[in-house]
């Protein structure tokens, strides 16, 4: 059977001639349901463009991406997409920003089911009392927060998460993080996770699968994460084997990184110049 | 309560007043006293010094009116005659007043004259309007027009009208220029196609949009008994004005944080709602900056436009009071531009209001 989600050798360029950049080159994946993969990977790398990819905000330039085996074209409400700034509207309160999905998701519920709806998934994310309240007064987590409500009320079959957290300190990351994980267990959602974290990833996921560093980025090994469920942050925290998959994922990257910026490095003959002083009037 | 009055005054673009609130209160003397010698002090002892440096200017040109004037009687009728002159222009008789720059003491008589005069005219035409109400009573019931009062405008009159005249060819920018810029917006294929009309008709002066409207509706309206004037001089002052909003709002709805667009896209909104709920509130600063560029405009165009379109208004005041050379004309000119600069202020202050209670990013 097809995974839920596959993407089969999927390569992405920008730029034309000289300047066309290979961000992300023969990417395959596979993703069964309820699964909750992280890839991790260094700025810069493609990450988020994997993800756009995916929400199908840009195409690849080959390859091709399926979603319950069909072939996805465009964005759509099936993929509930948590942007790393947020993306609230910020002209709407947090239930306007949510409303403005449920509508386009669900139209046939009349004004108290929608508002039934929206409360449910703001209170999934403890966000009860800020319900009237403008995105800007609200602090970056509860915002956060907000757009995670926002991508789940329109009840995606899978949930992507484009470095949800780094914006945010690391107190509110982590219990964040809690939260994100209660919330996955809760809906068992199909979860993929893009972040520069790979403790997050450790902690959160069941595969993590490390992105090398770009241009052509691409993956090539997989981390499969045994902890039980749920996972407790600071019971992981104390594991040995939390240290040991954290060390081994750490070191594959830098070595990955290595052999990537030995090949890459460019021995450029500079010209020999020395200063000069030019004498000339400076017109003021 | 009190930093909720504050706030009000600040909101209302008054904040100048704060620190003499608080120093009322008697909070942080110093510096309160430090802030109202610099935000209320310093103004008014420039205006002070403003008007100073007026008397000035106007009693040196005085001067030399008055000594050619007196240079010229004796030319022209004789040693007796300047002597007769000069002694009847240092009586202040108004006959004999050299025609120069008036003073700001002059501006005040001027500006008393004015209201004086507009209090005379209302009382007639509350007389008038006594008198016909029984006549107008029975002509609406035979389907008869009432007969209107035809007398001269005051002054008062003269800035409604010109008020009227600015709305409706606010309205008028406005409702072509908002639509317009976000079609414009929306496709850059229009955008480009229309970008050459756009950027030679822009820069077009308001005298030669009156002539041009005036062309077309002279045709349109040839036998129709509206106020064409009227119609003339909004619709010119419209399309005078509409530039900067139009190009406003094509700005602000092509350059709408991708952000937001791609909220939209993810939610795959239909156009309206995308329209609706995304660009038009995005953009909405952008507009109102365009909005308050137009206001401005179209009140500075009214007073060419009224002067040159015989329509009553305050340009057609201006333009009257400089033919007519009474004594006290100059000063009525300069009555006039004071009122003119004071409501071109007031407007953008209101349109900054409403801008502050639609637009999301600053209140």
């Amino acid at each position: 059977m097809a995974a839920f989600l596959e993407l089969n050798n999927v390569s992405k360029a920008f730029g034309e001639g000289a300047n066309r950049v290979e961000v992300l080159k023969n990417i395959n994946l596979k993703i069964e349901e309820s699964e909750f993969v992280a890839i991790v990977g260094f700025t810069g790398s493609g990450k988020t463009t994997l993800i756009s990819l995916i929400a199908g905000l840009i195409e690849p330039d080959e390859g091709e991406i399926l979603l319950n085996g069909k072939p996805i074209k465009g964005p759509g409400p099936d993929r509930g997409v948590v942007f790393q700034n947020y993306s609230l509207l910020p002209w709407l309160s947090v239930q306007g920003n949510v409303e403005l999905a449920v509508k386009k998701v669900f139209p046939q519920l009349n004004k108290e089911e929608r508002e039934e709806h929206i409360r449910k998934y703001i209170s999934m994310v403890n966000l009860s009392s800020a319900l009237q309240k403008r995105p800007k007064v609200l602090s970056g987590g509860m915002r956060q927060r907000v757009s995670v409500a926002r991508a789940l009320a329109m009840d995606p079959q899978i949930l992507l998460l484009d470095e949800p957290l780094s914006a945010l300190d690391a107190l509110t990351r982590g219990s964040l993080q809690v939260e994100i994980e209660r919330i996955w267990s809760d809906s068992k959602k199909t979860v993929m996770l893009i972040t520069n974290d790979v403790d997050e990833g450790i902690l959160l996921a069941d595969r993590v699968i490390p992105l090398t560093p770009g241009p052509r980025a691409t993956l090539e090994q997989v981390f499969n994460i045994g902890f039980s469920r749920p996972r407790d942050k600071a019971l992981i925290n104390a594991d040995p084997n939390f240290k040991k998959e954290r060390n081994a994922i750490l070191s594959y990257l830098h070595k990955v990184g290595k052999q990537r910026s030995d090949q890459e490095t460019l021995n450029i003959q500079l010209p020999d110049l020395k200063p000069q002083l030019v004498n000339r009037k400076l017109p003021f | 309560m009190d930093s909720k009055f504050i706030k009000t005054i600040k909101w209302l673009g008054l904040g100048f007043l704060e620190p003499l609130i608080n120093l009322f209160q008697g909070k942080e003397t110093d510096k309160n006293v430090r802030l109202v010698l610099r935000q209320i002090i310093a103004p008014v002892l420039s205006v002070f010094i403003f008007l100073g440096v007026c008397n000035f200017g106007a009693s040196y040109l005085y001067n030399i009116e008055k000594e050619r004037k007196i240079e010229k009687t004796r030319a022209d009728q004789g040693g007796a005659a300047a002597e007769e002159m000069e002694r009847c222009i240092d009586s202040g008789e108004a006959s004999c007043k050299p025609n120069s720059l008036p003073s700001p003491g002059d501006v005040k008589e001027g500006a008393k004259a004015l209201w004086a005069d507009h209090k005379k005219i209302s009382e007639s035409k509350k007389a008038f309007k006594n008198k016909t109400a029984k006549i107008n009573a029975q002509r609406k019931a035979s389907g008869l027009e009432p007969i209107k009062y035809t007398g001269r405008p005051s002054f008062v009159d003269q800035i409604k009208t010109s008020l009227k005249t600015v709305f409706a060819g606010f309205l008028l920018a406005a409702f072509l220029a908002i639509p317009a810029g976000i079609v414009l917006g929306l496709s850059e294929t229009l955008r480009s196609s229309l970008n050459w009309i756009i950027q030679i008709l822009k820069p077009v002066s308001p005298v030669v949009w009156l002539l041009l409207v005036s062309m077309v509706i002279k045709t349109v309206l040839a036998n129709s008994d509206s106020d064409k004037s009227f119609i003339i001089s909004f619709i010119s002052v419209g399309f005078c004005s509409m530039w900067a909003t139009l190009v406003n709002t094509t700005m602000g709805v092509s350059s709408v944080d991708k952000d937001f667009l791609n909220v939209s896209k993810v939610l795959r909104l239909g156009v309206f709602s995308n329209v609706f709920k995304v660009i038009l509130p995005a953009s909405i600063p952008m507009i109102f900056t365009g909005l308050r560029i137009t206001l401005s405009v179209s009140w500075m165009v009214l007073i060419a436009i009224e002067l040159l379109a015989q329509s009553p208004g305050l340009g057609s005041f201006v333009w009257e009071e400089f033919q007519n050379g009474a004594s006290n004309s100059n000063a009525k000119i300069i009555v006039a531009m004071f009122v003119i600069g004071f409501i071109g202020f007031m407007l953008d202050r209101i349109m900054m209001i409403i801008q502050k209670l639609v637009s999301f990013d600053n209140n």
